[in-house]
């Protein structure tokens, strides 16, 4: 009930919340996950204040749980995210993400002159360095560091 | 190596690339002019590259073997916007193995993955060209009788060549000391000399193309090419200062040998060319037997 009083939306009663997500990336994530296209319930919020990030955004979706690997994806854009699992109203447990080893999907290739970026190919790459994300192309070997990081 | 592509100099082990240069050794010693009978090598060239391709095509045929192929993008089915992928799927029908060429970086492994025949890479735009630094490694072993301890100078475009680059990257495995002499604005970048740093082996850079170059085993020489300079007044000041005259040789060793991977504008004197030290034309000779050795080993034909 603490939360509801702190970010005025309706708690949820199964599913799962997923907190400190950098307020430009709300989107993206729910992008990554694809929770533009579930029929269950989504509240989601941004721009609060957050004295870690500054803003801050978070999304809820009710009867929904999602393995690992899939909430590890949405470490690109929101590396510093923290999840909560709701069963009967009751935070069952926590999670936080971690960046994986290797990114299939999901980001673009920053190097013009890849052929992914010419012909439709699923991207891959090896994380190089997961503290500012940096991912080398499998297929061209061009390093896309956070900064030039594009969601597809 | 059997049915493996060859995308990348990294592909291939330390061993690996020995067996190929062993290889590439016989068939120097003795031709096999019909190892490849039967057998149909697709050479699809995206973009013209007339030495690369004849290069291949001549071991191919000093093999026996036979080719299907385009020479430009322009004369085949691209022109109708098939796809690569497309274009890969349908020659692995009518090939045993594939060389390809092509402007965009990454094309070759992707080509590897849709391909249901090996792949070799001819180049894929400013990425990789292996068989480029194996037929470089040939040479290297045949006129130092080693690849172990040398100490090779690299110079000019030490930023883009792609061709220096991989070759640092095989010499990687035989402690190596190098030496790199560029323009300010085309030095080695330093992710190659983490790698370095990492092994402990030596590197020395220089701006200046003096006769440093007298402790040298091999001189690789390269293109520094206009379009890499954002200001063209810095090209003009350099252009000249890289270039390898006859009267620089005076104090090489004896055992110093120049290589190029042509073609070249001017950084090599034509005056140099009849000194014995001049190894590159031998050196393009050396990529058919590198070629062949490579075809062959990927067919398993050994």
């Amino acid at each position: 009930m603490k939360e509801r009083k702190q970010l005025s939306v309706s708690a949820i009663k199964n599913g799962t919340v997923i907190d400190h997500i950098p307020a430009k990336s709300v989107f993206k994530v729910l992008q990554i996950l694809g929770l533009d296209n579930v029929d269950e319930m989504i509240t989601f919020g941004t721009n609060f204040e957050s004295k870690k990030l500054g803003k801050k955004g978070f999304i809820k979706v009710s009867n929904m749980f999602f393995l690992d690997e899939e909430i590890n994806k949405i470490a690109l854009v929101a590396p510093e995210a923290k999840l909560n699992i709701i069963k009967k109203y009751e935070v069952v447990e926590k999670k936080v993400v971690e960046v994986p080893d290797k990114i299939i999907g999901i980001a673009r290739c920053v190097n013009p002159q890849c052929i992914t970026n010419h012909e439709t190919i699923t991207t891959r790459f090896q994380v190089v360095s997961k503290k500012d994300v940096s991912l080398k192309c499998h297929y061209c070997g061009k390093i896309t560091d956070q900064e030039n990081l594009v969601i597809v | 190596m059997k049915n493996r592509s060859l995308v990348s100099i990294d592909d291939y082990s330390k061993d690996e690339i020995i067996k190929i240069l062993d290889l590439a050794e016989e068939f120097e010693k003795s031709p096999a002019p019909n190892l490849l009978e039967g057998k149909v090598i697709a050479t699809l060239f995206f973009e013209p590259s007339t030495r690369t391709r004849l290069s291949f095509e001549s071991a191919v045929n000093r093999l026996g073997g036979r080719i299907v192929g385009f020479t430009d993008s322009s004369t085949s089915s691209v022109t109708k916007g098939e796809t690569l992928k497309d274009t890969i799927k349908t020659v692995s029908n009518y090939s045993d193995l594939i060389v390809i060429r092509h402007p965009l970086e990454g094309s070759a492994r992707y080509a590897s993955e849709v391909a249901s025949v090996p792949v070799i890479n001819a180049g894929d735009g400013a990425n990789q060209h292996p068989t480029q630094t194996l037929l470089d490694l040939y040479s290297i072993r045949k006129t130092q009788g080693t690849l172990d301890n040398l100490n090779i100078f690299l110079v000019g475009d030490l930023k883009y060549g792609r061709t220096v680059h991989s070759l640092l990257m095989a010499m990687l495995h035989f402690n190596t000391t190098f030496n790199f002499i560029s323009p300010e604005e085309l030095r080695m970048p330093d992710e190659y000399k983490i790698f370095l740093d990492n092994l402990g082996l030596k590197y020395y850079e220089h701006m200046d193309f003096t006769d440093i170059i007298s402790r040298a085993d091999i001189v690789y020489m390269t293109r520094v090419q206009k379009e890499r300079f954002s200001d063209p007044m810095e090209y003009e000041k350099v252009k000249n200062v890289y270039v390898l005259r006859e009267k620089m040789l005076k104090n090489t060793k004896d055992n110093m040998r120049i290589l190029h991977p042509l073609p070249r504008v001017n950084e090599i004197h034509d005056e140099v060319d009849s000194s014995e030290k001049a190894y590159y034309f031998p050196q393009a000779l050396n990529g058919v037997y590198t070629r062949q050795a490579i075809i062959a080993s990927i067919l398993g034909l050994t």
